[in-house]
């Protein structure tokens, strides 16, 4: 039996630079935090409007119009990604052009020309054009299709990041273009498609509050229609903020649990949960 | 005597203004190993893959087993394949690629039932029980479950040999199967081919530098340089007394 080597004891490099930025940073918090609690702002109603109706099923509204959306935008982005890259002049020219008409142009101006339709074109498919147009309609082509044209590029990158040989593979096995691309191809940009993907999804549950324009029922628009009434604007605000926050924060999470699932097989193992990485940090710490 | 398993005559094939091909000649038969010699860039590589439509001869007639790689001809014209008239004829060919090019996302029984069940619809119990007995073959009963992440070069090397197999293929083409092994691991993936040749009969073109396989195993050596076949026979002749320069010289930095 040979003896376990002693435990080294070294003193630790002292980070004196890190107390001092955090105490400058604490202080200029306390400072806001000591503004805002002087303020004229009626925290029991930011706090009562929490869960009002208007308000909770505008939460509903804002997570049902972004996942629909978002949805809407991944199918259309992997299409025109696929048509982008195809080998057919008639498809690389209609994706490069529906990107740059939906990404060159601001998502407000584009919701507010779905919603106006009825301007232009007094019915459609038979129908008056403001029965057909609703608000959800517009909301959803207008964000969805808007996004389609940022996701386009997001997947086109994950396509381009996958090596060539398992094209290559896939072919030399029979399989068709199209069956490489579901099976073989997609399925590895993924790991590149997903990190980005979560971000557009948290940016859209925020970008639908510009659906409040076209008097979609979303979260900003059953604030405004409370402080219109009550004039309490920034107590409302906050209401809506904090809802906004927590959505943002579960999906964020979540995100980071979809990540881990298709790292599957590019590395040995999985990345370990912060859960896990603080479990493990307790056991191994040393007894002082 | 029956039709040659590959026939290539005259075949042209060109990179933009690099011509790669400059006139190859070969035949094949049923059941024969053929281990292609070359030095880097004579285009070895690139005629394994105009064999396996992956790429587009320019000139001459390249066909395999009595059928054009690429085209249909009918009334004296020729037609370029579908798509899927292209895939057919891939999966009737088994490759073995230098980086082995396994699916990651799946394990190595994933990589083996995939096209089996794609391509042929078979179901997946019939073609769980085959890669089984495939992987089994080649070594891996063991490392069924693996990812490929978590096998050796010379592992995955091997799931890609069944992987390939699973298909049953007329043909095989090896492209530097051993080159990215460390050198220990380069007997088992031998071992497996060897195997292939010897007991199952199967027919096979396999480029590598491993003269000592070539020598063994080989029905048919040849040596190609710069685009064309410089020097074919037996591996006796071609690897102890060749016949040309070219080939003495090759021979000469690699032994
Ligand atoms: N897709 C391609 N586009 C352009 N040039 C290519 C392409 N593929 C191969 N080449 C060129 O064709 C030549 C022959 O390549 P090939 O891969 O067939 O050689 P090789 O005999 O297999 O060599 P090695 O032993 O290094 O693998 C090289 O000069 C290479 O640069
Ligand atoms: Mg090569």
């Amino acid at each position: 039996m040979t003896e376990a080597p002693a435990r080294l004891v070294a003193v630790p490099v002292r980070h004196y630079g890190r107390w001092i930025s955090a105490v400058l940073v604490l202080t200029a918090l306390a400072a806001v935090v000591y503004a805002f609690s002087r303020a004229a702002i009626d925290y029991g109603t930011t706090r009562r409007f929490l869960t009002a109706d208007v308000i909770v099923s505008g939460a509903w509204h804002t997570l049902l119009i972004s996942v629909l959306a978002q949805a809407m935008g991944i199918a259309l982005g992997v299409v025109f990604a696929v048509m982008r890259l195809s080998k057919n002049p008639v498809n690389t020219s209609v994706s490069w052009f529906y990107i740059w008409l939906f990404r060159g142009t601001p998502v407000l101006v584009q919701l507010l020309i779905w919603y106006n339709l009825a301007l232009v074109f007094p019915t459609m498919f038979g129908h008056p054009t403001s029965d057909v147009m609703t608000p959800f309609l517009a909301a959803l082509l207008g964000l969805g299709i808007n996004e389609g044209a940022y996701m386009a590029e997001i997947v086109r990158a994950g396509i381009g990041s996958v090596d060539d040989g398992q094209t290559e593979a896939a072919h030399s096995l029979g399989l068709t273009p199209g069956q490489t691309l579901r099976r073989v191809v997609l399925p590895q940009a993924m790991r590149v498609i997903i990190p980005p993907t979560g971000n557009e999804f948290i940016n859209m549950l925020k970008t639908s509050s510009l659906a409040f324009t076209i008097q979609y029922a979303e979260l900003l628009n059953g604030a405004v229609r409370v402080y219109t009434n009550n004039l309490q604007v920034i107590e409302l605000l906050f209401t809506v903020s904090i809802w906004y926050l927590l959505l943002t924060s579960v999906f964020s999470f979540g995100q980071y649990f979809l990540e881990r699932r298709f790292a599957r097989g590019a590395q040995r193992e999985l990345p370990a949960t912060p859960l896990s990485r603080l479990v493990a940090n307790l056991r191994t710490r040393p007894r002082a | 005597m029956s039709t040659p398993m590959v026939l290539a005559e005259q075949v042209h094939k060109s990179f933009g203004r690099l011509e790669v091909l400059k006139g190859i000649d070969l035949e094949v038969q049923r059941g024969e190993v053929m281990c292609l010699l070359g030095p880097s860039g004579s285009g070895k590589s690139t005629f394994l893959r105009c064999i396996n439509h992956l790429e587009k001869i320019d000139a001459g007639r390249l066909s395999v087993d009595g059928h054009l790689v690429g085209y249909r001809e009918a009334h004296g014209k020729l037609h370029e394949l579908k798509e899927k008239e292209t895939a057919k004829a891939r999966s009737e060919i088994g490759m073995v690629f230098q980086r082995f090019n396994l699916f990651p996302h799946m394990t190595a029984l994933g990589n083996v039932v995939e096209a089996p069940v794609l391509v042929c619809r078979k179901s997946r119990a019939e073609a769980e029980e085959a890669a089984r007995t495939l992987l089994d073959r080649v070594g891996l009963a063991d490392k069924v479950d693996a990812y490929p992440a978590q096998l050796s070069g010379g592992q995955q090397q091997r799931v890609a040999i069944a992987r390939a197999l699973a298909m049953e293929p007329k043909l095989m083409l090896f492209d530097e199967p051993t080159s990215a092994l460390d050198p220990e691991l380069v007997g088992d993936v031998l071992d497996v081919m060897r195997g292939l040749a010897n007991e199952h009969q199967i027919t096979m073109i396999v480029v590598t530098h491993e003269i000592g396989f070539a020598r063994e195993v080989a029905d048919t050596v040849v040596f190609m340089d710069g685009g064309v076949v410089v020097e074919a026979g037996e591996p006796e002749q071609v690897l102890t007394r060749p016949r040309e320069e070219r080939t003495r010289s090759f021979l000469g930095k690699v032994l």
